[in-house]
């Protein structure tokens, strides 16, 4: 069970800018990535930080960005390095 | 005597200015930021009211002084000598370390073996998320504006800086501990440690390569690790 995503799968991370606790950060937004692995299912922080039961749970995934991607050659990085986040499912878009 | 006196200035270190079972001394300087203040009066607010006490906030505190390093270098040295143990490690981190006797409550830890072609390296971008259980209270630059905001886009340069220099060939993955995970790298063994005891292995396992700034302390020719 490894929730609406797949390992490999093609993603994109959602432009949003909520107000609130949120836990996608901001560098990625809008990146495309891989899914790498599946964490599980774990109770939704946007909500738990407002003393909400956080239910129902989400499914959590660690994604893969290549620097290059997210930084467009700004930054001090070798060509093949990558920067992997952990992302509720709420947040990625499929490619 | 108001707990509120924690706000004046001009008191010594250690001075204890309060002598009822409120008080409690930070170990923070002066405060000047918002949230100092906000941590502070929030802090009051619940042993005023009786929810926690002056007492179990100092108990935690040295709870967690007492972990360190030496916890995560035990169970990479494990990891080191015995292929089972770091089989279960890398699939279920919080089942393996248990058997060592580390308890990880609600987090689910998640270790990340170093290769020649795969180097991790940890950051909590958002925050300081750290696997304290293991490591113990994190340093102050795990938890800087700097660090946090360079690892991920300068990665190469902030590994210099730690004196690690490694080869194109290998891909450098900072790994954003952004959720509900704890990350605890194992850094490669060190060449020439075949034959060490897992104490004398532990030794060379230092807190920096188990967060990914460093590698594991090389040993000289002689087997003393430099």
């Amino acid at each position: 069970m490894t929730g609406p995503f797949q390992i490999g799968a093609k993603v994109r991370v959602s432009q949003g800018l909520p107000p609130g606790h949120v836990r996608t950060p901001q560098f990625l937004r809008g990146r495309e990535g891989e899914v790498i692995r599946h964490f599980g299912d774990f109770p939704n922080p946007e909500r738990l930080a407002y003393g909400l039961s956080g239910l129902p749970k989400l499914h959590l995934y660690q994604v893969l960005f290549t620097m290059d991607q997210t930084w467009e050659g700004d930054g001090a990085y070798a060509p093949g390095d990558t920067v992997a986040a952990d992302i509720y499912e709420t947040w990625l878009e499929p490619l | 005597m108001s707990t509120h006196e924690h706000h004046d200035h001009g008191h010594s270190p250690g001075h204890s200015h309060a002598h009822d079972h409120t008080s409690f001394q930070p170990d923070i300087k002066e405060p000047s930021e918002d949230w100092e203040f906000l941590e502070i009066a929030l802090r009051e607010l619940l042993i005023d009211k009786g929810v926690i006490t002056a007492r179990e906030i100092q108990d935690q505190i040295e709870t967690w002084e007492k972990k360190s390093p030496e916890g995560g270098a035990r169970v990479i040295a494990k990891a080191w000598t015995d292929d089972d143990f770091r089989r279960r490690l890398l699939e279920d981190g919080n089942a393996a370390v248990a058997e060592m006797g580390f308890e990880i409550e609600a987090l689910k830890l998640v270790a990340l073996e170093n290769t020649d072609t795969l180097h991790h390296m940890v950051v909590c971008t958002l925050c300081s998320c750290y696997p304290r259980p293991l490591l113990g209270v994190p340093p102050l630059w795990y938890k800087s504006r700097e660090y946090r905001s360079r690892a991920v886009r300068e990665p190469r340069a902030v590994l210099r800086e730690f004196g690690t220099d490694l080869p194109e060939t290998t891909e450098v993955r900072v790994v954003d501990s952004t959720a509900d995970c704890r990350y605890l790298v194992i850094p490669r063994r060190p060449e020439g440690s075949e034959g060490m005891s897992e104490a004398e292995l532990a030794a060379l396992v230092s807190r920096d390569s188990m967060i990914g700034t460093a590698t594991a302390f090389a040993l000289d020719g002689a087997g003393r690790s430099g």
